[in-house]
């Protein structure tokens, strides 16, 4: 058994980076990501790893400095936040584009205007498309965890894509929790060595990376990195299966939290599920059969797998931590499409809560389980879309 | 040009060949010709240096021949640049198909 | 490595690292840049290269002109790119995982990637001191959306997005003076070279080559559809840039300037604009104000040159 600590999620995925020793990492700082690669850069500074640092001007220029580093041919690390990562968003696709396996902590914040440092998915739901994979954590131990599990899902030759490890802003990546470290060696055991496709350092084959690609030829390219995306579930299925023999920590593609005779479920991720978790065993304990789905990969979606495991269920509250103005809450559309799947149809409905940090309190939850056990008894949806959580 | 299905795509859209652009053959855009006059041509190599094609083949010996006609786009620097002999351009540029 | 001697006899004889076959339009001024470039050296060479003419001519689908290494990830970023490139060279050597082979590091961009969406990147990589070269191939507008004005773009100058109108007679700004920022990054290296003066470029490819650390070099890359001129004149109109001082040819090592070649007698601006369409409306008779001041503008920068050489 690892060495148990109480530390930050920040401080818990910095360890992790030191563990296992990118040979690049190019960053720049934003709250409230700042912290884990400042620790990092302690690491490198007192020479506990090989890594070379790149502190670059802006985040667009991490992500490209990245890509640079990547194509080079090396393990190439990075974290970043909200603003930073809206400004990466345009090499966002390249590096997933170009296929470079680069590992990026997301620290959760929400996005301007107004301007806000706090925890929501407004970033990583704005990323939810450049064909990033991206997992999700509950909480530090899941953030150090998925971030040593990161490296070898999109290191794997099967995948060769970049990954987001998302945690919750402040609330994850601030807060002191109970950790439970795995060795150094284990960790660069787990993790391995790094395997360069097509380096661009191999002098002998000189290769071109970045083409033109027109009409002709682009669509059977996305076509093929869709491809790609259907082969990263088992990849993270087995990965997570090695994981949880070295460590007796299970991962899955989601959570199930007492789901299996659930006749109402809630689906949310991150540090929400927590609470949620507390509210659904009081609820549990007045005879409510309520359970508890959390997506741990959002990209790719494992629509399948989550229509199976949600379709005995009457009613859905899916609570997305960010918004899509004038649309339903991402989370809710990626529901609403596995409920399509299914033959029986339950009702759904979309709660947007947490915004810009906005504390998700235990009365949210109850207002949404009363509200569920409604509309399994009636069958009928008053709202799809609501905030929870507000002042009005 | 082959049309790969998109299976056989190279991972990432990386060229694995360098230099194949050579497979290009980008002679058929010219409007006009460069011609050499050989008895003109004091070996300078302004043309070799100044082509943006790499359109002017060299011997072995480090010689000007004769132009690279499947690439040579015909933009005639060649011929503004050529110093010639007494006077005498060495390259002459010349309407595509006279 | 003994510095490769740069006749053209024996230069002709090596082989080319930038192969024909490219789309670069007929007589542009960008691939001569490149293939000098490449070269003046036989080391082995790493670049990137910003969205631009040279990027998308020169790789497309499964045809590439580079016979070295090469990198395009997007517009603003061939700095932090190649400095991407750069770092895991130098950590993988570091941590004896490759061996060291002497690489030298190299961006190629536009005038577009580099005064303008790039110059952050570009300012960024320098500051770091990167082992690398930047070389900006200016042609003095966005040419490869169609001739869009830059920053780099010289006064007066009738481009697609500020048109020699009847209100507005082309470009009322003077160029950004990058060459001088650059230098006042304090990196050990920056210079100015011209195609046309291809023993200048290649000596000061070279000499950048052997020093460690950021350098910059920003060559002139006339393009003939911008310029609004013939497909045959890019190194003539290259030469009259520098026999006018449009274009001066110096380099700034350790932060002394050195005019590295200088026009026996300086001609009249109007030789560099008259061949060129895109002054076309600065010779009209109300427009003559224009001339008088683009004139004045080259010879200022000129006389700063001249002084700043004087003062070592």
């Amino acid at each position: 058994m690892g060495k148990i600590v109480a530390v930050t999620g920040n401080e818990a995925c910095a360890l992790a980076l030191r563990q296992i020793n990118p040979d690049v990492c190019a960053a720049y700082p934003i709250t409230p990501a700042t912290d884990l690669m400042q620790r990092f850069s302690g690491y490198v500074n007192d020479g506990k790893v090989d890594t070379e640092l790149i502190l670059v001007e802006s985040e667009h220029s991490a992500m490209s400095a990245c890509i640079g580093a990547a194509a080079a041919g090396g393990r190439v690390a990075t974290a970043t936040s909200s603003q930073g990562l809206a400004l990466m968003w345009e090499m966002l696709y390249i590096a997933a584009g170009t296929r470079l396996p680069i590992v990026m902590p997301l620290v959760n914040r929400a996005l301007s205007a107004p301007l806000n440092i706090h925890g929501d998915h407004s970033d990583g739901m704005g990323a939810r498309d450049t064909g990033w994979i991206q997992l999700y954590s509950e909480n530090a131990q899941e953030a150090y965890d998925n971030t040593i599990m990161a490296f070898r899902i999109a290191e794997h030759l099967d995948v060769r894509l970049p990954i987001m490890v998302c945690m919750d802003g402040f609330i994850v990546s601030h807060s002191i929790e109970r950790v439970e470290y795995v060795d150094d060696a284990d960790v660069k055991n787990f993790v391995g060595k790094f395997e360069a496709v097509h380096p661009l350092l191999d002098l002998e084959n000189p290769k071109s990376y970045g083409p033109l690609i027109l009409t002709d030829l682009y669509h059977e390219y996305k076509r093929a990195q869709h491809e790609v995306m259907t082969k990263v579930p088992a990849v993270i299925e087995t990965v997570s299966a090695e994981f949880a023999k070295m460590t007796g920590r299970e991962y899955n593609l989601f959570e199930k939290y007492r789901l299996e005779d659930a006749e109402i479920a809630i689906v949310v991720m991150s540090s929400a599920a927590g609470t949620t978790k507390d509210i659904i065993d009081q609820y549990r304990e007045k005879g409510v059969k309520i359970g508890l789905l959390k997506p741990r990969m959002f990209r790719p979606f494992p629509f399948t797998e989550i229509a199976e495991a949600l379709k005995h269920v009457k009613a859905i509250a899916v609570l997305d931590r960010a918004d899509s103005f004038g649309g339903m809450g991402p989370l809710y559309s990626e529901i609403a499409a596995c409920v399509m799947q299914m033959d029986s149809k339950p009702a759904v409905t979309n709660k947007i809560f947490g915004l810009g940090g906005r504390d998700y309190l235990p009365d949210q939850a109850e207002y949404v389980i009363d509200e569920l056990i409604e509309i399994a008894k009636s069958g009928k949806v008053k709202t799809v879309k609501e905030y929870i959580g507000v002042r009005e | 040009m082959s049309k790969k299905f998109w299976e056989e795509l190279p991972q990432g859209s990386v060229v694995l060949e360098a230099g194949s652009s050579a497979k290009f053959k980008t002679g058929s855009w010219r409007s006009m010709r460069p011609r050499w006059i050989e008895e003109n041509c004091i070996q300078c190599m302004f043309c070799w240096m100044y082509c943006p094609d790499m359109s002017v083949k060299v011997t072995e010996e480090g010689k000007r021949a004769d132009f690279d006609f499947e690439y040579c786009k015909g933009c005639g620097i060649c011929a503004l640049e050529c110093p010639g002999k007494k006077g005498n351009k060495a390259i002459v540029m010349e309407g595509e198909g006279n | 490595m003994t510095t490769k001697p740069l006749r053209l006899k024996e230069l002709a004889k090596g082989e080319d690292r930038f192969a024909h076959g490219h789309r670069m339009c007929a007589g542009c001024g960008a691939p001569i840049v490149v293939k000098q470039v490449l070269m003046a050296t036989d080391y082995p060479i790493i670049a990137s290269n910003a969205t631009g003419c040279l990027e998308v001519s020169s790789c497309i689908q499964q045809f590439t002109a580079w016979k070295i290494p090469w990198i395009h990830s997007a517009f603003e970023n061939a700095a932090a790119t190649i400095s991407g490139v750069e770092t895991m060279y130098r950590s993988l050597v570091k941590q004896g995982k490759i061996e060291e082979q002497n690489v030298k590091f190299v961006s190629f961009a536009g005038d577009g990637g580099t005064y303008d969406i790039g110059f952050q990147s570009l300012s960024g990589a320098m500051e770091r001191g990167h082992d690398m070269m930047y070389i900006c191939y200016d042609n003095g507008a966005y040419m490869n959306t169609g001739i869009q004005r830059s920053s780099a773009t010289p006064f007066g100058a009738n481009t697609t997005t500020c048109p020699a109108g009847d209100a507005i007679p082309g470009k009322l700004q003077h160029r950004k003076d990058l060459t001088r920022i650059m230098a006042a990054h304090g990196i050990p290296y920056v210079a100015q070279a011209s195609p046309a003066n291809w023993m200048d470029l290649m000596k000061k490819v070279q000499k950048a080559f052997e020093i460690k650390g950021p350098k910059f070099l920003n060559v002139i890359a006339p393009c003939n559809r911008g310029w609004r001129t013939k497909t045959d004149d890019a190194i003539t109109l290259a030469k009259i840039a520098f026999e006018t001082c449009y274009w001066p040819l110096f380099e700034i090592e350790n932060g002394v300037t050195k005019i590295t070649s200088k026009p026996k007698e300086k001609k009249p601006l109007v030789d560099f604009l008259k061949p060129q369409g895109r002054f076309k409306h600065m010779f009209a008779p109300e427009n003559e104000w224009m001339l008088v001041q683009a004139q004045e503008y080259v010879d200022a920068q000129w006389e700063r040159l001249l002084k700043d050489e004087a003062a070592g």
